[in-house]
Formats: C-alpha cells, structure tokens, sequence
C-alpha cells in the first residue's frame, strides 16, 4: 500500500481552510515544526500563535479567542493536550461548547522511539469522556484532510488523533467524508472487524489473510469515535454475528469500551479487544513496538478466529 | 501575531457613571445581596466576594463600557472572573446594573438557577467565562485581548484574580506570554486578600515578593488599596494609557471586608453565615 503522513497532509490542508476562512486562527505549543502547522505559521503568520512551552495557557487561550468568534485549531502531540490538559479541556472548551479544534499528533505507541512520556494511549479514553466533543482517528492522510475540514465546517469543540509515521493509504483521492458515519471498508459476512486509525489498514490485512482460510470478514472504519455510529455496529452485529475492535489505545474507554457499550444494550454478540490491555510500553521502532504490544494483522487474525468460535 | 498596533477606545463610556459617593453607596448594596445570597444558599464564600467588592464595583458602574441590554455586544469591554467562586459579588453587580432581575439573585446555587456555584458562561446574561477552577481565567482573557487586536476592536480585557490563585502555575504561563504578546489591552488586577481557604497565603504557599514576581514577568505593575476609590478610579486610566506592555493592578484588600466579623477570618472563605450571623452582617452594612 502507499504511504503518506497524516500530520503533513494536516498542515497542508490547514492552510487551504486558512485561505477560505479569515477566522481561522491556529495555536502550537513549540511543536510546529513536528505538527506541521508550521506551513500555515509561514502563510498566515498574523493568525498563527506560538505558545511556547505552556500546553494549559494554550487550551485556556484557544478557549479565549473562540469566545471571541474564532474557529481556532491547536496542534501538539497528543499526551501534551490530552493528558496534561485535562482540566482546561473540560471547563475551558467541553463545558462551554467552544469552537476549539485539536488536532493532535504522536498519538499511540507508533510513536516509537520517544518512549512512554511521548506515546498517548489513554487520550480517546480521555478526549471521549468530555461532553460536547467530537472525537475522530482518522484511517488515512486522505481522510485527515476531509476530517480537518469537517471540523472546521461545524460548530464545537474536536479532538482528531493522528499519528508520527507516514501511514499506508486506505482511500482514494476523492473519499468524501461524514462526520459520525462508519465506513464499511470490505465486506463480509462471518465477522466484522471495526477498527480506527492505523488500525484500518492492519485490519485489511488481517482480511486478506482471513479470506485465504475461508473467513469472510467484514472491516468498518470507524473513524467517528463519538458520537458513535450506533447503527453501523448494530447491523454489523446483527449481520456478522461476531465483532472484533482494534485500536492503538489502552483496553478501557476507547473504541473498543464505546463499542461494547452499544452492543450490550442493542445486540450482544461474541466480541473480542485487539489493544494495549493494562499497560505503558517503552522505546522502539514503530513496527516492533506493535508486534511487541499485540497490534499486528496477526493478532487480529487471532482474535477473530476466538470470536467466530464463540458464535 | 502582528506587531502591536496602538489602540484607541472610541466607544461610549460607561453608561452609569457612577460617582465616588454613589459607587461606594453601590458597593454596600452589592456587599448586601452577597451576604443575603450565600445565606439563602446555605454554601458559598463570602470572603472573596466581599474583598472584590470595591474592584467590581468601579468596573461596572465607572469603568467598563457595557450595556445590559446587549450582553453580547461585540464591542464591550470585556471582564473575567477568574477566582470563580466570587461569583456572587459578580451576579449582584450584574443585576444591579440590569442584566437581570436582582430577585434571581435569590436562586443561587439551587437547582436549574442560572447563578451557578462558581460561574457558568453558557447560563447567565454578561459572565464571559465558565470558571472556578483556578489559575485559566488570565490564559482565557489573553485568547480575548489577541481576538480584539486581530479585529481591531478596540474593547479592553480585564481579569480578576486572586492572590492565591497566583499559586497556580498557570497564572505565570499567563503571566509569561500576556507580556511576550505586549497586549496593552489587557489588564489583570489582584485582589490581594492575604488568604486563602486552609489559611494565610504567606503559611500556604508564600507568594512574595508578589509585585517584584509580577515586574520581573514584564508587567506595568499598580499597587493601590483595594477598597479605596479614587485609587481604582486613577489605577483604570494609568492601565489604559501603558503601551507596549500589559498591566497588573495589585489591588490591597481585607478578605471579609464591610463585616466585622468576616474580616480576615479564614473560616468565611467559604461557608455560609447563618441566618443570625447573616442578620448581624446586614446589620453592619446599613
């Protein structure tokens, strides 16, 4: 599959929004030159503001100029907002329902070799619990661009993940996206896979690998983290029987937590978790570190075969 | 960020205009419905209402170019509450200049009230942030002051914080990035109270020396006393007239301050009087 970096196609479509929309206003915390937003800081260095080192003054400010009628996007990585900013998240931006965009980058442990400080597997978990957000991973650069310019296109606060490395390519130019809509990647009618961000793109793979042993397995993107396309998992559900959730994040509160959720109350069916269970990895090279921590086609292979078992 | 542009208020004053007579008249009235509020509420903190007495006072009725009627004026002068959890000397003078009716001060912090505990920007006519939890609101009124430079709008930010929040770190990334964006129109003020909730700020946490901490950030600092007024009246215009560098007004005041028995008692940060000890307070205020 071709590559391309999420982060870059981010910079270069924020500067397209730029162009379209004076109100827009882009914050980074010393980080442009790793988010990319610093083409937009080159173009519009008027509506650019370097925060420097104060990742919490950033949310506060961002929250205080959206005030002020401003569409503003905030890039860092995504442990520095998700996790160090808790707080300012959730009065500063979540309560009052402002017009705030974070797009944060480095998110999981693809991060690699910056190790545990720098790898955010607790930030879907995190960003997901916040009312008025809008949570999106999304599978390719292609999609990034199309998140971006949903987010900027409505009203309240986002949180979008993307990730460090360049990514494979699940889309073609083209793909037109809507927020909150599951995409259903490859049909199948024996299980489903539901995976988001770098995910998307292992789980095709766990299909092809799949197909060749009679296993029928339908993959979802679920690129919408919250609000959750219920009816998507539900059919899914219904027509498949047995689902399997991968994502780059910690067992509780991501996809996996929010999927569960729905089926529980809708259509229980044997599920099964490819994840990063209960734990913090450590330095590596991005590939290492997910076959290490358990997020390879392989293991979702493996898991689906536990969950057509259980059917 | 552009290069600070000089900026010239040309709005209309404040439409009140209270004199010094009549504003300290203002003051007590405001000091009243506090002390009649956190009662009815049963919870609240009357300390750092009734020091921020005076301060919001001078604002809302001398200061500020507001207008009740049009809460969302884009031109207003705009004034953050960051020590949230003085809400109440806030919605009294938010009443009392006509945002809404002054019996609604009487609902707070009961179910479905727009006066929240601590305030709430989604729910009551002229609160600008949703605050209480300390140290955001100079971070929240810096993202004001750059919107009005983008726009060339000539509306003047100020925030309101405590001495003990200046025990957050935030406050001093504010602090920090207030004077590296030279935001002129911007001013903080202190309501420099001396306590917080377990204690003296010097025991909890010293701050001093607080106005060498404030300069040394590149800040225009103003020491006044707090509950004087022709000192605040004289600090606003001194802010406004400093270039090139935000301004901090060190306002000295007495936590408690107009209640005997309130004053520099660390135990009315945040309870409420009885209904006896309410009674003596109003007493006191007449």
């Amino acid at each position: 599959m071709a590559e391309a970096s999420t982060r870059e196609t981010y910079g270069r479509t924020l500067v397209e929004l730029g162009r379209q929309n004076r109100d827009i206003i882009v914050l980074d915390a010393d980080l442009s030159p790793s988010t990319m937003t610093s083409f937009f800081a080159r173009e519009f260095p008027e509506r650019f503001l370097d925060c420097g080192l104060q990742e919490q003054n950033m949310i506060s400010i961002a929250a205080g100029l959206a005030a002020s009628g401003k569409t503003v996007f905030v890039s860092t990585f995504a442990v520095f907002v998700a996790c160090r900013c808790f707080d300012q998240l959730r009065l500063c931006l979540s309560q009052p329902n402002l017009n705030v965009k974070i797009v944060a980058t480095h998110g999981g442990i693809s991060v690699g070799e910056d190790g545990i400080s720098h790898q955010a597997i607790e930030d879907l978990a995190l960003c997901c619990a916040l009312p008025n957000f809008t949570v999106v991973v999304p599978a390719d650069a292609v999609e990034t661009a199309e998140a971006a310019r949903a987010a900027a296109g409505t009203h309240g606060p986002f949180y979008i993940r993307l990730s460090r490395p360049r990514t494979p390519i699940v889309y073609p130019e083209g793909y037109r996206f809507t927020l909150g809509k599951a995409v259903t990647m490859r049909q199948g009618k024996d299980v489903t896979v539901m995976a988001t961000g770098i995910m998307v793109a292992t789980a095709l793979e766990a299909a092809d690998i799949l197909a060749r042993q009679d296993i029928d397995c339908r993959v979802i993107n679920i690129h919408t983290i919250k609000p959750l396309d219920e009816g998507a998992i539900v059919r899914a559900a219904s027509e498949t029987g047995a689902i399997v959730v991968a994502e780059e994040h910690l067992a509780q509160g991501g996809l996996g937590s929010r999927v569960a959720q729905t089926l529980a109350r809708e259509k229980p069916v044997p599920m099964e978790f490819v994840n990063l269970g209960d734990r913090y990895a450590m330095s590596g090279k991005a590939e290492e570190l997910l076959q290490r921590y358990g997020l390879t086609a392989g293991h979702i292979e493996e898991s689906v075969k536990s969950a057509v078992k259980r059917k | 960020m552009p290069k600070n542009t000089p900026l010239q208020n040309t709005s209309p004053g404040n439409k009140f205009n209270l004199s010094t007579a009549e504003l300290k008249e203002m003051a007590r009235k405001l000091r009243r419905h506090t002390i009649t509020m956190i009662a009815r509420a049963g919870s609240g903190h009357p300390g750092g209402s009734l020091s921020a007495a005076d301060i919001i006072t001078a604002l809302y009725f001398r200061i500020l170019r507001h207008d009740p009627d049009n809460p969302q004026w884009s031109d207003r002068d705009r004034f953050i509450l960051s020590k949230g959890h003085a809400a109440p000397i806030l919605y009294a003078a938010l009443a009392e200049a006509g945002y809404f009716p002054v019996a609604e001060l009487q609902t707070l912090r009961k179910m479905d009230s727009r006066l929240q505990g601590h305030t709430d920007r989604t729910l009551t006519p002229g609160v600008e942030m949703s605050a209480g939890s300390l140290g955001m609101g100079l971070s929240f009124a810096i993202g004001v002051a750059l919107a009005a430079r983008l726009d060339s709008r000539t509306y003047r930010t100020y925030a309101l914080l405590g001495d003990g929040e200046c025990e957050e770190g935030q406050t001093w990334e504010a602090a920090l990035a207030a004077a590296h964006f030279k935001l002129d129109n911007l001013t903080a003020m202190v309501d420099c109270n001396g306590i917080q909730l377990s204690g003296r700020t010097c025991d909890i946490m010293n701050l001093e020396p607080l106005i060498q901490k404030w300069q040394a950030f590149g800040w225009h600092v103003i020491d006044i006393d707090g509950h004087n007024f022709d000192e605040l009246l004289a600090a606003f215009p001194q802010a406004e007239k400093t270039k090139g560098r935000p301004t901090v007004i060190m306002a000295r005041t007495i936590k408690g301050k107009g209640v005997s028995f309130m004053e520099n008692n660390v135990a009315f940060h945040g309870k409420a009087p009885t209904p006896e000890e309410a009674e003596r307070a109003l007493k006191e205020l007449e």
